[in-house]
């Protein structure tokens, strides 16, 4: 292969995300505790002008460089738009909580900030060697985030559970990518896209590697029967982690999903879309009625998160434009509602005292009708109600589903949803009908009152107008 | 398929005798009681496959191999084992009982594998092998052409996973513990006498008795 000088241009973002995290674990370093504020306006700050350059950087088609190794298109950049947006919230939520339990440190803010890095390269690989170093940068920086908390044995467990499953999601990922290495002689998605749609490549090879590669993505997303290790660690980890978690990383997994599925392999289509049928069933009827029976709010949420994994894989095995636009649409609306429900907890919890049962939210109403109907769009718009944004989110997906020809599954999904329903409507008969157990009032800083404001309106405000951002998912895989 | 012929007849032998080796020291690794004997184990099973990929013209990869896994690593990962005194019979509870289920899903896989990955799908005819390169052909200078130019964004990030490694590991081990108790070389070193020796001026309470 000749070797052509790479364009560095569309990796500025990552190379500015890259070149800030070092300076921030330098100055870091070298600032004592008064200052440990400049290390996180270090990190936001890195956050917002990476956005704004991924933004300017906008490619008009798609661009491959380094070798065919990275790849700007619409779709990274919409992601990676979003992933720093998402990452923005949930360093700026976990700030107090961080600091009331004295782990305000610099580390989680550097850990943070290359765990961004590992999912922008995710977003912008185009080689399966890429794709998998930057599933390894994100997970690793995860995990430590996960064991930071030391003195806590949940956390400990959370880690250590969360290391060896990840670890060996990575491996069945790599042996799948190393059978379609095999199949197909090339890392590069384009070439493997050429060879496998050719039909040049040996189709049992490609298959036995496709699902080995599935299981991987299944692991990492966590859809049943890989889901075990997503209760446990939402759990375990410290919320402002588990809020980190839960979010930005679904955007990545997703990014991934694509590139590996529909970028590379999608002449296997129809071995796919079996293998995602199953997960996503399992995944919408596990996650729903597990859900119900949990009273620890941070499980809850895990296995809602499971659902909504659920109904995210049933938007990528249409396998039509479209239906890849809705599960892009509903990948970025739950990682929105999903900051807002943990950002939530975080907000409710003080000193000393973890806002994580469902108990704590009881009577939330008369403590803080503001806060209490901002919860309320959260628990809504997860289950799903009109007019809110989570409900335009399952409406796109049903539809390509029922345009896509799976109807029964359109079925399964809308039955499922509205059992779901049930766990998401609890929190607000809680909230609204029950009496406090404690009645101090909730005093919020001003800034968290703001974010948390804006990040319910814009649940509101989105599902009164979807198109905008509906539009942009389409545009973005068009282009 | 064994040829009686010449070099590849040898170089069969050599691969049959170390891939057996590697399989033996793998198995042992996870089945031996001693975990001082396991690591031992996993330096043969390194050696014997560094030794396959000498077979495969890799000599690079292979050296790379022995002296950082087998150098490096490895006598670290015996350091830690002989440090920590691990108990090994909790590791072992269940063992019995998760066997059955163990062995039907193992066996499954294996076959699985061996019915793809067998010589039907990567046998000669679809793979065939390559011409060996020339005695002076520099597998070192092949990779050190591509590391930097064609592979440098993935190898970028190679280094910067690493980075994050030595964050995490020092995140997670450096911290102040108020009870444990750790040597402060500069204190011990300006200490004086008058630091730790203190001269006390008693008056004697009574009278010393003489014993009669």
């Amino acid at each position: 292969m000749a070797f052509v000088t790479p364009d560095f241009v569309p990796a500025i973002p990552e190379i500015f995300v890259l070149g800030m995290a070092c300076l921030a674990l330098v100055v870091d370093v070298y600032i004592t505790e008064r200052y440990r504020l400049f290390t996180y306006q270090l990190a936001q700050s890195t956050l917002v002008a990476s956005a704004l350059m991924v933004i300017f950087l906008y490619p008009a088609e798609a661009v491959v460089t380094f070798n065919g190794t990275f790849v700007s298109d619409g779709m990274s950049t919409v992601l990676k738009v979003f992933i720093l947006l998402v990452s923005y919230f949930v360093f700026f939520y976990s700030k107090q909580y961080l600091r009331d339990r004295n782990l305000f440190r610099g580390e989680y803010y550097v850990l943070g900030l290359f765990a961004v890095l590992g999912m922008m390269v995710m977003a912008s690989a185009h080689s399966l060697l890429t794709i998998y170093l930057g599933l390894e940068l994100l997970s690793l920086s995860l995990y430590a985030l996960v064991a930071l908390n030391r003195d806590s044995n949940e956390a400990s467990e959370a880690a250590m559970k969360y290391f060896v499953l990840g670890a060996l999601a990575s491996g069945m990922l790599l042996y799948g990518m190393s059978m379609i290495y095999g199949a197909t002689a090339s890392l590069d998605l384009a070439e493997v896209y050429r060879v496998a749609s050719g039909g040049q490549a040996n189709d049992t090879l490609l298959v036995f590697g496709l699902v080995f590669v599935v299981v991987g993505l299944a692991f990492k997303f966590g859809a049943v029967p890989f889901h075990m290790w997503v209760p446990d660690v939402y759990e375990g980890a410290s919320t402002s982690v588990t809020l980190f978690i839960s979010t930005a990383p679904k955007l990545a997994a997703f990014a991934m999903a694509m590139r590996l599925l529909v970028d590379a392999l999608p002449s296997l289509h129809g071995d796919w879309q079996q293998m995602l049928i199953i997960l996503a069933v399992l995944s919408m009827a596990a996650g729903n009625v597990i859900a119900i029976a949990q009273t620890n709010l941070k499980r809850m949420l895990a296995y809602s998160t499971i659902a909504h994994v659920g109904f995210l894989l049933a938007g990528i095995l249409t396998g039509t434009q479209s239906g890849y636009a809705a599960a892009m649409f509903y990948v970025i609306v739950y990682a929105l509602m999903s900051m807002g429900g943990f950002g939530m907890i975080i907000l409710m919890s003080q000193a000393g005292i973890e806002a994580d049962r469902l108990d704590h939210f009881k009577g939330l109403n008369e403590r803080s009708p503001w806060f209490a109907f901002i919860m309320l769009i959260f628990m809504f718009s997860m289950a799903g109600v009109p007019p809110f944004l989570g409900f335009w989110a399952k409406w796109s997906v049903l539809r390509e589903l029922v345009a896509g020809g799976v109807v029964w599954l359109a079925a399964v999904a809308v039955v499922f949803s509205i059992i779901g329903a049930f766990y998401y409507l609890r929190v607000v008969r809680l909230m609204y009908f029950d009496k406090p157990e404690d009645a101090t009032p909730i005093t919020p800083g001003r800034d968290m009152r703001v974010m948390m404001s804006a990040n319910g309106l814009a649940i509101l405000g989105l599902g009164i107008y979807p198109g905008g951002l509906m539009a942009v998912c389409v545009s973005a895989l068009g282009a | 398929m064994l040829s009686l012929r010449g070099p590849f007849m040898t170089q069969q032998v050599v691969f049959y005798i170390f891939a057996a080796i590697m399989v033996f020291a793998g198995t042992m690794v996870i089945s031996v009681r001693n975990p001082v004997h396991a690591a031992l184990f996993l330096v043969l099973a390194f050696f014997s496959s560094a030794a396959v990929w000498l077979l495969l013209e890799a000599e690079f990869l292979a050296i790379a191999l022995v002296l950082v896994y087998v150098g490096a690593v490895m006598v670290l990962f015996l350091f830690v084992v002989m440090m920590l005194d691990i108990n090994m019979a909790p590791l072992r509870e269940g063992f019995i009982r998760y066997l059955p289920v163990g062995i039907v899903i193992a066996v499954l896989v294996a076959v699985q594998l061996v019915l793809v990955v067998g010589s039907s799908y990567f046998g000669l005819e679809s793979f065939p092998a390559p011409e060996p390169r020339p005695a002076e052909y520099s597998n070192t200078e092949a990779l050190g052409n591509v590391l930097y130019t064609t592979y440098v964004y993935p190898f970028e990030i190679a280094a910067v996973i690493l980075l994050v490694a030595i964050v995490a590991a020092i995140v997670l081990t450096m911290r102040r513990r108020p009870h444990v108790k750790r040597q402060r070389p500069d204190r011990q070193v300006a200490v004086r006498r008058s630091d730790r020796v203190r001269l006390v001026g008693m008056a004697p309470e009574k009278k010393p008795s003489v014993r009669r």
